[in-house]
């Protein structure tokens, strides 16, 4: 019989599986149990967003679109981006339409990333960043965010991270899972470390609409930080489309020839009935993305105060849709918390530690939920945590 | 401040939940709702029920009445007569092709019928009136009926 274990690549075999695998299937099994435990909006796509995707295959709009994605969605993200965030995009050389903000993510690593070279990723983050760096032969090395300093990347840290092999920046912010945001003062800061480097900036702004405090600002806004930065963005968080997997990446043309490159052979072009939904988003979408944001606002308000009178500590998400309280105080590690959470009282958390070593002491709450479900999650997590401090 | 008075016509009524949402406090979310209580601002609210699911018979018509305005009072006088029959549910002055729109409730279609053809319709004012029945309800005030709510979301995902 062949040995299909020895026929793996090495590299994806030693990537280990989400540790966390076997307690989300425990808990998707458990019968009334809430979760807060989703990374997507509970939002359906706004009906003439999707309409428009119905409009797209009624006219037989079913063929591959150019590699880059439609002229006409590449113009309006463009204008998008300007509109939005204060970014100068040339839809011609310097956009590209991906299979979703993840696909963008990968291109951009494996795009300039070489066997030995090193990623800096913020954490606790997302899960992607350190296996893509590792499926492309480069060594991921975590920058230890810390809630004393609202979960910011600080130009210390950056500093004394960076070494002859640094090649790129991972800036996820606004953050999943801690809700962290960086204003532009924090990232003034950065910039001035990065300016005489030759780092490389992937500026993950899939949670950008999402900012509650202030406006979203973009690294690539700050002055010399434009020419050396891939900005990735998306429709799944703004406009509620995860579904769709449709995102984008806007950077200095020599950086997206090459992703455009990787994406050519590797995924030929980005879904077509998405790209055509994605265009009514950009052009009549903005008010959906207020009204979103106004509820997510309402919700995370609610979540933090909750948090907080049940003698938790949470750091005051600034951004995207997550709670990040602290756990220490019942002396529980995040994983034990989470799995008494859900056997005593049927609340699904996410243990912090999923998003990194450093998320250990802490539990990821989502609030893409309605206040109803949030409320009753609360009340018998509140129930919980009395127990136990 | 309008948001709590959005937030007021979603159903969530108390103030302590409200000033939590907006980051208020509680006290002055109190004082809001209570003026605009006073000042009939904020009329009063309902609740919304699936009657037909609930297996219990009601008729709904929606009503076009043509009048003739009243020297010195316009539509007001007359609609004011119509409002104050309890079955009336709703009044409407309209623009278009009639000038009064009216919702009236219930238990048959021949007691919608008759109020139509012995109360309205006799009215000095009331021109020509057309008496439409709603046969089933898909949405009313924001709210699709007959649709389970399933979320569809993966139970965990990062």
């Amino acid at each position: 019989m062949i040995d299909l274990e020895s026929l793996l690549n090495p590299e994806v075999a030693s990537i280990p599986p989400s540790g966390i695998r076997k307690f989300f299937d425990i808990a998707a099994e458990m019968k009334d149990a809430i979760s807060l435990g989703v990374g997507e909006p509970d939002f359906v796509t706004p009906w003439h967003i999707r309409e428009a995707g119905i409009y797209s295959l009624e006219k037989g709009h079913t063929y591959y679109t150019s590699n880059s994605g439609l002229k006409e969605l590449r113009e309006e993200i463009s204008l998008y981006q300007k509109r939005r965030f204060s970014l100068s995009y040339d839809p011609e050389q310097e956009i590209l339409v991906t299979v979703g903000g993840s696909e963008a993510i990968d291109l951009m690593i494996r795009s300039v990333v070489a066997p030995g070279d090193e990623v800096l990723i913020p954490e606790p983050s997302f899960v992607c960043y350190s296996p893509c760096t590792k499926l492309a032969g480069g060594v991921a090395v975590p920058l230890i965010t810390k809630e004393e300093d609202d979960f910011r990347l600080t130009a210390e840290a950056l500093r004394a991270a960076i070494t002859d092999k640094t090649k790129l920046l991972i800036m996820p912010f606004p953050n999943n899972p801690t809700g962290a945001v960086m204003p532009r003062e924090s990232l003034l800061e950065i910039a001035e470390v990065l300016r005489d480097t030759n780092v490389l900036v992937l500026s993950d702004e899939i949670y950008g609409e999402l900012t509650y405090t202030g406006k979203h600002v973009s690294i690539a806004e700050i002055e010399g930080m434009r020419e050396r930065t891939v900005v990735v963005g998306g429709f799944s968080k703004a406009f509620a489309m995860t579904g769709w997997r449709l995102g984008f990446a806007c950077g200095p043309a020599p950086l997206l020839s090459m992703m455009r490159k990787v994406h050519q052979y590797a995924i030929m072009c980005a879904p077509t009935v998405s790209q055509y939904a994605a265009v009514e988003a950009m052009r009549h979408g903005d008010d959906d993305i207020e009204m979103m944001k106004k509820e997510y606002n309402y919700r995370r308000r609610v979540i933090v105060d909750g948090f907080r009178k049940m003698g938790l500590s949470c750091f005051e998400p600034g951004g995207a849709f997550y709670a990040f309280p602290s756990i220490k105080k019942t002396g529980m590690k995040s994983m034990e918390f989470a799995e008494k959470l859900l056997n005593e009282e049927k609340i699904a958390v996410v243990p912090g530690d999923a998003f990194g070593a450093s998320g250990e002491g802490f539990i990821r709450c989502s609030y893409a939920y309605s206040i109803d479900n949030i409320n009753e999650a609360l009340e018998r997590i509140g129930r919980f945590v009395k127990k136990y401090i | 401040m309008s948001e709590i008075l959005s937030i007021l016509e979603k159903g969530i009524t108390s103030p302590e939940q409200i000033a939590v949402m907006l980051d208020m406090d509680e006290k002055a979310v109190e004082a809001e709702i209570k003026k605009y209580k006073e000042e009939k601002i904020v009329l009063g609210s309902k609740t919304l029920i699936d009657w037909e699911k609930a297996g219990i018979n009601k008729v709904t018509a929606f009503i076009e009445l043509k009048v003739t305005p009243q020297h010195g009072e316009g539509f007001d006088k007359i609609a004011e007569r119509i409002y104050q029959y309890e079955n009336v549910k709703t009044l409407w002055l309209m623009s278009g092709g009639f000038d009064i729109g009216l919702i009236i409730e219930g238990k048959t279609m021949k007691e919608v019928a008759l109020f139509v053809a012995e109360r309205l319709a006799p009215m000095d004012q009331i021109l020509s009136t057309a008496t439409h029945f709603v046969l089933r309800t898909y949405k009313d005030s924001g709210i699709v009926f007959n649709k389970k709510a399933i979320d569809e979301r993966g139970f965990v995902t990062l």
